[in-house]
C-alpha cells in the first residue's frame, strides 16, 4: 500500500535536520506533531534511513537494543544520528524492561530494537509486562526479507502473531514506503488513551529498500479514538453518590500517576477529606506523608487500607482495575460498598466489579470535573460528612501500622535495610523493584512522596525487572539516584545488564536482599506447604555458601560490589553506596531467611481475613470491635 | 447460554481476522458461527460472528473488540430487527428410485439442486437456522454424504447502513 502523505509546499531546507528541540511531550497528538515536525520536501532515503529519520522527529533520545542480521540495516544510519542514543544492551529482554524503566520514570514512550527470532521473542517477556502495566514503549524488531516470510527461515518468527495478545497494537512492514507513518502511528498509540506497548516489525528488505522520507506522515487510524474526556452526566452522578456516602474510600490505581495526575488527586483529598489508598502501581500518587493516605490495600496491604475498603460505602476508583491481588475474593470484597469506577479504558469497568457510576476518561480531566462538580455541591451545603469515618479510619491506621518482628541474635532484617534505604536516599530517589518479598517490603517501607518514583512490575509480576528498569529509569532521570532493591532469585535472571551500566556510565545502585532463597515461594511453602522446601534454596548466602558471590560478581563487571550482614553496619554501607556515583554500585545484603512479608491475605479468600502475622489476626480494640458491630447492625437496618 | 450476533466492522488488512479470532480464545469466549467478507467500500470488511455468552460477558466481548485499532465498529444486531441467512450445500444420496422424492423435498423447501449425479444430488439451501436444520432433517434418510455451510451472515432491516455511520465516525 502507498503512504499517502500531506501535501506540502518543498522547502528549500537541507532535509537532514528533520526535528527540532521541543518541550518533551507525553502524548503527541497527530495535530501537535504536525504543528511541531517542519515539512521537508521528500528525501531520497533506505528504509532504515527512514526509520532513523522518523525516530528523530520522535524526539526519541535513547533506544536500547541488539543488532543482528535482519535489523543490521537499521543500525547503519543509528551509528550517524546524533540525536538519538543507542545503548547496547547484553540481553533483549534487559532492552525491553529499560524501555519501560525509561517510560515510567519520564512518563515519554520507551524504545526498544532487536532482531528476527530470537531477538525479537526475547522482548516478549517485557513486552507482555509493559502490556499488563499500561507503560508506552514502542519495540522495534527486524524482520527476514519479505521474499522469505513464512519458509520457516533462519531466524524467522511470527513476532506479529506472538505478540499480538501481549501488544496494544502492533505492525509487520514490508514497504519502506510504509515506515514514517507507521513509526508516527506506533508512538501515537502507545502514549495515548491507555498506555501500552507496540510492536514494529519491519522486513529486510523494507529496510534496505529506496523510498522517499517526508515528514509529518498522515496518520490513518480511522478505529482508534479514546476518550479522555469524561462525560458530564456520569461526573454529576458520581457526585451525587459522594455527597450522600457516609464511609467513602479513595480508591487509587496506576492510572493517576500514568495520567499525570497527583496534583489532581492532591486537590480533591484536600477538598472532600477523603481516606485514600494507593494499590501496588499506584505507590507514590498521594504522599505517603499524608494524613488521610491509609497504605496500601491489597495481598500484602496495610490492615488500615484493607479495612477501610472492605467497610466502605462507596468506593470511588480512580485508574484501578479491581485486580485478584487488590480484591482477594471478590464476592465478598467491599460488599457494602457502592462503586465509582473511572478509568480511561472502557474494558476495565464492570470487568470484575459492577459500577453503579462507570466514567470513561483520563484520570486527570475525571478529577478535574470532579474537583469542580463536588466544590459546588460544598458551595451548595450539600456536603459530605465523613468526619467519624475519618476518625475510624485513622484508628486503624495508629493501631496497625506496617511494622515487623525483629530477628533473634545478629541477623538482618530485609525489612529494616529498606526502611534505612528510605530514609537515606529520600524521596527524590527512584526505587525499582523485582517481583516477591522485597517488592513488598519496598512498597511497604519506602516512604513515597512523588509519583514515579516507584517502579515495578506488577501485573506480570516478571522476576528480573529491577536492574534493567533502573537502569532505563536512569537514563531518563540522569540526576537522580535509582535503586533498584532486588531479590537474589531476580538479580540472577537480568544481572547482565550491570556490563550495559559500566560500560555506559549508567551508575544505578543495587540493593541485593539476599536471603538465599526464592523467598515469596519459601514463605507459601512455610505457611501452606508445611514447610517443605522444593527448590527454592538458591545457596546464595546461607550456610556461607555464596554462588555466585554478589560482590566478586559486581567486581567482575567493573562495578562497586559491597556486603552488609548486620544491622550496625546498614547505615554506613548504604552511605557509601550512595558516595559512589562514578560506576553502579551492588550492595549485597545478607538478611534474615525466614523474614515473611505481613500482613497478608491469603490468597483466594475475603480480605477480611487479613493476617497481621501467621495465624493471627488484627487486635481490634473492643470499642473498635463493638463499633463495627453496631456499624454493620445500623447497615443492615438500612437496607430493611 | 444465549447466542448474539455482532456485526464488526474492521479495516481490511491483513491479520486482521487473526487479531480478532485470537482475542475470542483468549478471553475464553465461544464463537458459534463466523463469516467474513468485504463490504461496499473495498477499505471495509465486514465480520458477522454469533456467539455464545450472557448479557454481562457480552459486553466485555464489545469492549476489548472495540479496543483492536482495527475495529471500526461493532453492532449487536437484534434478531428481531435483522435478516440473517447462512448457505448449506448437501450432497444427498438419490437414485432413479428416491431422486424425485428428493427433488419434491428441494421445492418444498425453496431449495436449488446444483449438481445432479446417478448416485447423488446436491442441494444449495439458503436460510435461516431452523429452516437449514428442518430441510437437513428430512433429507436425512436418504443418506447425507458431505455437508458443508458457511457462517452465518445478518444486516439490520430498513434503510440505515451501519458502514456509513462508520465512515462518518471515522
Amino acid at each position: 500500500m502507498a503512504t499517502r502523505r500531506t501535501q506540502q509546499a518543498p522547502t528549500t531546507e537541507d532535509g537532514d535536520d528533520v526535528s527540532e528541540t521541543h518541550a518533551a511531550s507525553p502524548a503527541p497528538t497527530p495535530a501537535r506533531l504536525a504543528e511541531q515536525a517542519r515539512a521537508k520536501a521528500p528525501l531520497e532515503v533506505t528504509g532504515a534511513q527512514s526509520l532513523v529519520l522518523s525516530l528523530e522527529a520522535m524526539e526519541v533520545d535513547t533506544v536500547f537494543g541488539i543488532p543482528g542480521g535482519a535489523i543490521l540495516p537499521a543500525y547503519d544510519p543509528l551509528l550517524d544520528s546524533v540525536k538519538v542514543r543507542h545503548i547496547l544492551v547484553r540481553h533483549e529482554q534487559g532492552a525491553g524492561h529499560a524501555a519501560e524503566g525509561y517510560a515510567s520514570a519520564t512518563g515519554k514512550v520507551g524504545v526498544c530494537m532487536a532482531t528476527s527470532g530470537p531477538g525479537a521473542t526475547n522482548l516478549v517477556t517485557a513486552l507482555a509486562d509493559a502490556h499488563m502495566d499500561s507503560v508506552p514503549i514502542v519495540a522495534i524488531t527486524g524482520q527476514v526479507a519479505s521474499a522469505s516470510i513464512g519458509t520457516d527461515a533462519f531466524q524467522e518468527a511470527d513476532i506479529r502473531g506472538i505478540t499480538m495478545p501481549i501488544t496494544k497494537h502492533n505492525y509487520l512492514v514490508t514497504n519502506a514506503a510504509d515506515i514514517p507513518r507507521v513509526i508516527a502511528e506506533a508512538f501515537h498509540i502507545a502514549s495515548t488513551g491507555r498506555p501500552g506497548p507496540v510492536l514494529v516489525d519491519i522486513s529486510k528488505d523494507a529496510l534496505q529498500a529506496k523510498t522517499t522520507f517526508s515528514w509529518p506522515p498522515r496518520i490513518e487510524l480511522p478505529g482508534y479514538h479514546p476518550v479522555t474526556r469524561p462525560h458530564t452526566k456520569q461526573i454529576r452522578e458520581a457526585s451525587k453518590l459522594i455527597a450522600a456516602a457516609r464511609r467513602p474510600v479513595l480508591y487509587v490505581g496506576g492510572g493517576v500517576i500514568r495520567a499525570d495526575a497527583s496534583e489532581e488527586l492532591r486537590q480533591f483529598v484536600e477538598l472532600t477529606q477523603i481516606p485514600v489508598v494507593t494499590t501496588l502501581m499506584a505507590r507514590g500518587a498521594l504522599p505517603d506523608s499524608h494524613e488521610l493516605h491509609l497504605g496500601m490495600p491489597g495481598m500484602h496491604g496495610s490492615v488500615a487500607a484493607v479495612t477501610a475498603l472492605q467497610k466502605s460505602d462507596l468506593l470511588i476508583t480512580l485508574g484501578a482495575r479491581f485486580d485478584d491481588r487488590v480484591t482477594g475474593q471478590l464476592a465478598s470484597f467491599a460488599p457494602e460498598a457502592k462503586v465509582i469506577h473511572a478509568d480511561i479504558d472502557p474494558a476495565e469497568i464492570s470487568k470484575n466489579r459492577k459500577a453503579d457510576v462507570p466514567i470513561v476518561g483520563s484520570c486527570k480531566d475525571v478529577l478535574i470535573d470532579l474537583i469542580e462538580s463536588v466544590d459546588s455541591d460544598i458551595d451548595a451545603g450539600r456536603a459530605g460528612d465523613y468526619a467519624e469515618w475519618r476518625e475510624r479510619t485513622a484508628g486503624w491506621k495508629r493501631d496497625f501500622p506496617v511494622g515487623y518482628t525483629e530477628p533473634e541474635g545478629s541477623t538482618l532484617a530485609p525489612q529494616y535495610v529498606i526502611e534505612r534505604l528510605s530514609a537515606i536516599a529520600g524521596p527524590e530517589a527512584v526505587y525499582v523493584a523485582g517481583v516477591g518479598q522485597h517488592q513488598m517490603w519496598a512498597a511497604q517501607f519506602v516512604q513515597y512522596e512523588r509519583p514515579r518514583a516507584w517502579l515495578n512490575s506488577g501485573g506480570l509480576g516478571t522476576m528480573g525487572y529491577a536492574v534493567p528498569a533502573a537502569m532505563g529509569a536512569q537514563v531518563g532521570e540522569a540526576d537522580r539516584t535509582v535503586w533498584a532493591i532486588d531479590g537474589d532469585g531476580c538479580f540472577q535472571m537480568t544481572n547482565q545488564e550491570l556490563a550495559t551500566c559500566v560500560i555506559n556510565n549508567i551508575p544505578i545502585k543495587v540493593a541485593v536482599i539476599n536471603n538465599s532463597s526464592l523467598g515469596m515461594v519459601r514463605q507459601w511453602q512455610s505457611l501452606f506447604y508445611n514447610e517443605r522446601y522444593s527448590n527454592t534454596d538458591l545457596h546464595t548466602s546461607a550456610d556461607g555458601s555464596r554462588i555466585p558471590d554478589f560482590v566478586k560478581l559486581a567486581d567482575a563487571y567493573g562495578c562497586a560490589g559491597l556486603r552488609c550482614e548486620r544491622p550496625e553496619d546498614v547505615d554506613e554501607t548504604i552511605r557509601q553506596a550512595m558516595a559512589i556515583n562514578d560506576r553502579p554500585v551492588v550492595v549485597d545484603f545478607v538478611v534474615h531467611r525466614d523474614a515473611m512479608v505481613w500482613p497478608m491475605v491469603p490468597a483466594g479468600v475475603s480480605n477480611d481475613a487479613i493476617q497481621v502475622a501467621k495465624d493471627t489476626a488484627p487486635q481490634w480494640d473492643r470499642e473498635d470491635s463493638e463499633a463495627l458491630e453496631q456499624d454493620e447492625d445500623a447497615d443492615n437496618s438500612e437496607e430493611n | 447460554m444465549s447466542q448474539h450476533t455482532l456485526s464488526v466492522l474492521v479495516e481490511n488488512k491483513p491479520g486482521v481476522l487473526a487479531r480478532i479470532a485470537g482475542l475470542f480464545s483468549r478471553r475464553g469466549f465461544n464463537i458459534h458461527s463466523l463469516a467474513v467478507g468485504e463490504t461496499e467500500h473495498e477499505e471495509i470488511s465486514r465480520i458477522t460472528v454469533v456467539v455464545d455468552v450472557e448479557d454481562l460477558p457480552l459486553e466485555q466481548v464489545t469492549k476489548q473488540l472495540n479496543k483492536l485499532v482495527e475495529v471500526l465498529k461493532v453492532v449487536e444486531l437484534d434478531a428481531s430487527s435483522a435478516v440473517q441467512r447462512q448457505v448449506m450445500l448437501i450432497k444427498v444420496r438419490a437414485d432413479s428410485a428416491t431422486r424425485s422424492q428428493v427433488l419434491e423435498l428441494v421445492q418444498l423447501f425453496r431449495a436449488k439442486v446444483v449438481d445432479v449425479a446417478t448416485e447423488s444430488v446436491t442441494i444449495e439451501a439458503t436460510g435461516h437456522g431452523d429452516k437449514l436444520t428442518a430441510l437437513l432433517g428430512v433429507l436425512e434418510p436418504y443418506g447425507v454424504r458431505e455437508l458443508v455451510q458457511s457462517g452465518i451472515v445478518a444486516i439490520g432491516r430498513g434503510p440505515r447502513s451501519i458502514t456509513d455511520r462508520a465512515l462518518r465516525g471515522a
